[in-house]
């Protein structure tokens, strides 16, 4: 069996925040993990492969520094590494990066299996896995907390609003994982270091045939015009004393303004 | 966007037939062609195993943007058969939005047996509905909904497409965009028309809340956002209020779809769980400190009517189904009261339930970062405050009954 994974590097968004006086996102001292849905979608290419063997290639676009997420990546089980990097891929939207991640992946060749990720956790916008499959002409099931595969169909569960869906696909198929589908592994030192010491293969825009005018700012239809930091306007009030009395001082509070 | 077929690599294995939603393609001479049905929907470009049939977009800067008119909201229906709330709230902002544009608001309604909803549709302000009905689209599905939207899309071309940025939505609005490379943006909490340019500009949080961004889709059509549940008002009901009904015909076969729906689980673990339509929600943590103690929660949200919540150490615990968890990691909520009982408010909390209209945050650590995001805090022990919170609700319901 043959899978592919999509992850990204992304700052720890814990940390992130806009400077008030340019109102630019500060991303100096940082650091840069894995998206989290991303360990995900590896752990359960991973756990694929080790139940019907195949190989698991790990795929990222990002510049030269996401390397350290794939070999990350490596640790906990991928195979082989695969990083898209070109100048020209900077300021790709959704839509442009799912173009470039699908160039890469028809480079690959042979697949049975996409992961990704839900979302990442920078953008949280959830449109590239989409983006991937329709730019492939696979079909899609993303929001997956379950995965049953049998031949050549997959069988999926899904995470929805207030149900669970089971959705019967043909491979290949990507699928977007989310956080609840497993407990990713954390690999051991010695896997680390056999990691570093694993190529990551490195591919420009020519070597995917990837077309200027689809990637980076120019395939992009979509443009951030502002950033700015959210408003909390919110001048909280402390009720202090009697935890029973605060309590009731609340609710009257709550039932005057017709909250409840 | 154009589409045509390569005449020399058509095979006339005729795949691509039971693929067309709208019957738009013919054999002549033992080869595929397209009849006037044809709404470059893109399906049958999936279908052909030879590469025959070629979809052709619009590069930047490509697109004539004056010959897109009119706001449309597609609408969703729920595993009961009822319009998704946030299909009405998008129809109310949507109202808005158009007038600004002197244009107006069409709702698309994809299902099987919606008659009902589109005349809903209609009297939560659109002025049109586009009723696709097919027994193959009772419940959403990726490829048929993407190919009939695409559909309606490239032969109506409306100057801005919005979506419920519910799981439905986000998988649907990405593939459609991808399709027909359209500028998209996701789970936006405000939108306006700029005066000048009369643009559509998206704003949405993103690095988990902490930094808000303001999107433009300038040179392509249609517009695209996804928009949060709960966030914009819809109009009142107004049964009276009339529109025009357009039946769009689709044939749809069963077997060129290429996923099935084997089965659909209601999550009734605990009580009312639904937290992205909620107008109240009533949230544990770790707090609790054991998880039988969730009852205590549970009891809270049934006498203000509400569902319950939790945080991510809770779930990760195992003490309450992932399906209740608020924050990035789990759901985003945005009701008009979230009562936070015994979280402390980590980041990743806070983007999920932060643009609640009211917060409550019921904590022991005055310094909890919850209480930063509260509207009304209390510092104490929650095992004395919720039960006094329980009583004194049904004490005061007791009054007025």
């Amino acid at each position: 069996m043959n899978i592919i994974v999509c992850i990204k590097q992304v700052p720890d968004t814990s940390e992130v925040r806009i400077d008030p006086e340019t109102n630019t996102i500060i991303r100096e001292g940082v650091p840069s993990i894995i998206n989290p849905f991303d360990e995900n979608a590896i752990e359960q290419a991973v756990q694929l492969v080790e139940e019907f063997g195949g190989k698991v290639t790990v795929l990222s676009m990002g510049p030269p520094q996401a390397e350290a997420a794939l070999r990350e990546a490596m640790a906990m089980g991928c195979d082989e590494a695969v990083l898209v990097s070109d100048r020209c891929f900077a300021a790709s939207d959704t839509l442009a990066t799912s173009y470039v991640l699908s160039a890469a992946i028809r480079r690959i060749g042979e697949y049975d299996l996409i992961f990704t990720g839900k979302q990442a956790f920078d953008g949280d916008t959830a449109q590239v896995p989409p983006g991937i499959a329709e730019q492939l002409g696979i079909p899609q099931v993303t929001f997956a907390i379950g995965l049953e595969v049998e031949g050549k169909k997959a069988r999926v569960r899904r995470l929805l609003e207030d149900e669970f869906e089971v959705v019967e696909a043909r491979m290949p198929v990507l699928i977007s994982c989310v956080k609840q589908m497993n407990d990713p592994r954390r690999p051991g030192i010695k896997a680390k270091l056999a990691a570093k010491k694993k190529e990551v293969t490195v591919w420009d825009s020519a070597c995917i045939e990837a077309k200027a005018c689809l990637c980076g700012f120019d395939g992009s239809p979509t443009r951030v015009v502002r950033t700015f930091a959210p408003t909390r306007d919110i001048e909280g009030e402390k009720f202090e004393g009697e935890p029973a009395e605060c309590a009731v001082t609340l609710v009257e509070r709550l039932i005057g303004e017709k909250i409840i | 966007m154009a589409i045509y077929i390569e005449k020399a690599k058509c095979t006339g294995c005729k795949l691509c037939i039971p693929s067309c939603p709208y019957g738009a393609i013919d054999m002549v001479d033992d080869k595929a062609e397209f009849n006037e049905n044809c709404t470059s929907c893109g399906a049958c470009a999936y279908a052909c195993p030879t590469g025959a049939i070629v979809l052709e977009m619009a590069g930047k800067g490509e697109v004539d943007t004056t010959q897109y008119k009119g706001l449309w909201v597609v609408g969703e229906v729920t595993t009961e058969g009822r319009l998704a709330m946030v299909t009405a709230e998008l129809i109310g902002e949507g109202r808005k939005l158009a007038d600004e544009l002197d244009t107006d608001v069409s709702a698309v309604l994809i299902g099987h047996e919606i008659e009902d909803l589109a005349r809903r549709a209609a009297g939560y302000g659109a002025d049109r509905v586009f009723v696709v009905d097919h027994p193959t689209l009772k419940r959403y599905r990726t490829q048929p909904f993407t190919n009939v939207l695409t559909g309606l899309i490239n032969q109506h071309k409306p100057e801005i497409v919005l979506i419920g940025a519910t799981t439905m939505g986000r998988d649907l609005a990405s593939r459609v965009a991808a399709r027909i490379k359209a500028g998209l943006t996701a789970d936006c909490t405000e939108l306006t028309i700029n005066a000048e340019t009369k643009l559509l500009e998206q704003t949405r949080p993103a690095f988990g809340g902490n930094v808000m961004a303001t999107i433009l889709c300038e040179f392509t059509r249609p517009q695209m956002a996804t928009v949060r549940p709960k966030v914009m008002a819809p109009l009142e009901l107004d049964e009276s209020r009339e529109a025009e009904i357009i039946h769009i015909p689709v044939s749809i076969e069963e077997k060129s779809i290429a996923t099935k729906i084997i089965e659909v689980i209601k999550d009734d673990s605990g009580s009312h769980v639904n937290l992205t339509e909620a107008d109240i929600i009533v949230s544990g943590g770790r707090g609790l400190g054991d998880p039988k103690y969730f009852a205590l929660i549970e009891e809270l949200a049934d006498v203000v009517g509400g569902s319950v919540g939790a945080s991510r150490a809770t779930v990760d615990a195992g003490w309450i189904p992932a399906t209740h968890q608020v924050g990035q990691t789990g759901k985003t909520v945005h009701p008009k009261l979230y009562i936070a009982c015994g979280i402390s408010g980590a980041v990743q909390h806070l983007a999920g339930m932060s643009s609640s209209d009211c917060i409550v945050a019921i904590n022991k650590d005055p310094d909890a970062p919850i209480f930063g995001v509260a509207h009304y805090g209390i510092v104490g022990d929650l095992f004395e405050v919720v039960p006094a919170m329980i009583e004194a609700i049904k004490e005061r319901r007791g009054d007025s009954a």
